[in-house]
């Protein structure tokens, strides 16, 4: 077996002993059976929904979009919780408790080991956002009989949110303490999730300044951008008014969107990437 | 040949601290050499440069030839750190798998119980480190630090949990060691282990390298002690080579000689003089 392989299998190891898989499944669980309650429920009002005569609401369009696009968000909520459980002390929080100086000296090397950890980190995460993804996209499509006409596209944005969250992680641990780190990544996180919500003001107000400083975070943050781009994909075939309540959001408005905030994405998760390797490299231990 | 390890003009400063200063040291070929100095003096800092957890701020260091922390100066030494752990869910076999892994090494489960038996732990073998006393850890991890035959092994007190009984073992396995060729690089607060075991010394203190040499380089002679009828006199000043001639002095005065003794500093007489009494 590999260096990086030793170490990947080491990690999940480390993982499956402290339990943080068995936490994650069990709250997994839970919100799957909460949320399949949620949508039999919407599904039995749907029929009683009657919007004003002169508006044209597509409400099954409206509620599978939006109950979506909110497991979408507890899906990328529980990624966030699992990857940074996962890497919040791979570095300083390893060291100061001194199971990382015999690993770093043997000839496999500072980035290797690194990227090990990332890579196991990275196969569990987004394994786990897909599979609960797509138990919630099934959830929609059997009870609400709505399937989105972007299907694999949100998984696939969600995951790579959750690999630049990991990064994120893994660069906090090479100068924090993992009690330190795991808070300031959680930060990170709510201040992306405040970016998001702030859009959606920005929009039921008609502000520019509002909108502006949301795509500027959500920019700053790629994993909202990429949220918002998932949104956008599941509720891209709502058109008049069905579209315009969507984008009042809490979870559908998605003013962020397109290849290049994509693209930007991975430029993102490769610098975090580079700087966490060089400050590893760089640092004492 | 290049030497096992080799620091020149080594320098670490952390912020305003001066960790280690100017530091010439090298430990050849199949050496033992003892690092001593009171906490803070740099040993462990020197022990981290060389094996590339710390950077160093002036000067170098080589390993084998290889500048330290490169991936040839890993590939060619053992070390165990002074605050280390093992994942608690181990055994104790598990342990030096991973590290067999690690460091590229061949020897499969036979070395793993070869190394298990040099540190008394042959019965421990499927015992999981949590379930382990520290002293058991502590050679768990001298285990671990010699998996794959390094060339050089840098022991971070690596008896600071042990019994006599665990010191002992550790001693004569560095005894064997040296034997077999390896060099030793061995920072302790016990003098009398050193002196024991070690062939050269070196003494820090406050980041400088205050004295270096083998322990008989570095004792003073301190006279000689003639037991006689008229009672024990200390010759202060006297040598080996003048033990016959006082002897026969003390017979021609018409004493009778129940001894003679030629006394030198010990260890700790030389440390403490070189470290003027400094403590933690």
């Amino acid at each position: 077996m590999s260096s990086v392989g030793v170490i990947v299998q080491y990690a999940l190891r480390e993982a499956l002993r402290r339990k943080v898989f068995a936490v994650v499944l069990l709250l997994t669980v839970v919100f799957l059976g909460l949320f399949w309650l949620a949508t039999h429920f919407v599904h039995g009002e749907l029929d009683t929904i009657t919007p004003p005569s002169d508006v044209l609401v597509d409400s099954r369009t409206f509620a599978g979009a939006f109950l979506l696009g909110l497991a979408m968000f507890a899906t990328l909520f529980l990624g966030v919780v699992l990857a940074v459980f996962l890497t919040l002390g791979v570095v300083s929080g390893d060291a100061e408790r001194g199971l990382l100086q015999p690993l770093v000296v043997r000839p496999i090397g500072r980035s290797t080991l690194l990227l090990s950890r990332f890579l196991a980190a990275a196969g569990v995460c987004a394994a786990y956002v897909l599979a609960v993804y797509f138990a919630a996209l099934v959830i929609v499509g059997l009870t609400l009989h709505w399937w989105p006409p972007g299907v694999v596209g949100p998984g696939a944005e969600l995951a790579l949110g959750v690999l630049i969250v990991i990064a994120l992680s893994l660069l906090g641990s090479v100068g924090l303490s993992a009690t330190a780190n795991g808070i300031a990544v959680f930060m990170l996180f709510g201040a992306g999730l405040v970016a998001g919500l702030l859009g959606t003001i920005g929009h039921a107000l008609n502000s520019q300044q509002i909108r502006h400083a949301s795509t500027i975070a959500s920019w700053a943050l790629p994993f909202e951008g990429l949220y918002q781009d998932g949104l956008r994909l599941i509720s891209r075939d709502a058109t008049g008014t069905t579209s315009f309540l969507l984008q009042l959001g809490p979870f559908g408005g998605g003013y962020v969107h397109g290849w290049t905030i994509r693209a930007w994405a991975v430029a993102y998760l490769v610098l975090v990437g580079v700087a966490a390797l060089a400050a590893f490299a760089r640092r004492n231990l | 040949m290049p030497a096992a390890l080799e620091t020149s003009d080594l320098s670490k400063r952390y912020g305003s601290v001066q960790a280690l200063k100017d530091v010439d040291l090298s430990v050849d070929e199949g050496e033992l050499v003892g690092l001593l100095g009171p906490n803070g003096a740099g040993k462990s800092t020197l022990v981290k440069i060389a094996v590339g957890l710390v950077r160093p701020t002036r000067g170098t260091a080589t390993v084998g030839g290889a500048a330290a922390g490169s991936r040839a100066a890993r590939a060619s030494l053992g070390y165990l750190a002074e605050l280390f752990r093992f994942p608690g869910w181990y055994t104790a076999d598990e342990v030096l798998e991973l590290h067999q892994r690690l460091a590229g090494s061949n020897g499969g489960a036979a070395e793993r119980a070869r190394l298990l038996e040099l540190v008394a732990l042959d019965d421990a073998r499927d015992r999981r480190v949590d379930g382990m006393s520290k002293g058991m850890q502590q050679r768990l991890g001298i285990a671990q630090a010699l998996v794959g035959e390094p060339r050089i092994l840098l022991l971070d007190e690596p008896t600071s949990a042990l019994d006599p009984v665990g010191r002992r073992t550790v001693r004569l396995l560095l005894e064997e060691l040296r034997s077999r060729g390896v060099s030793v690089l061995l920072n302790s607060h016990l003098l009398s282990e050193i002196e024991l075991v070690c062939d050269r010394v070196a003494i820090l203190l406050g980041g400088e390298l205050v004295a270096a040499g083998s322990p008989a380089e570095l004792s003073r002679p301190r006279g000689v002690e003639l037991d006689t009828d008229d009672g024990v006199r200390l010759i202060e000043g006297a040598t080996r080579e003048d033990a016959p001639r006082l002897v026969a002095e003390a017979v021609a005065a018409g004493r009778r000689v129940y001894g003679v003794r030629v006394l030198a500093s010990t260890l700790e007489d030389v440390y403490l003089e070189a470290v003027g009494g400094e403590t933690d």
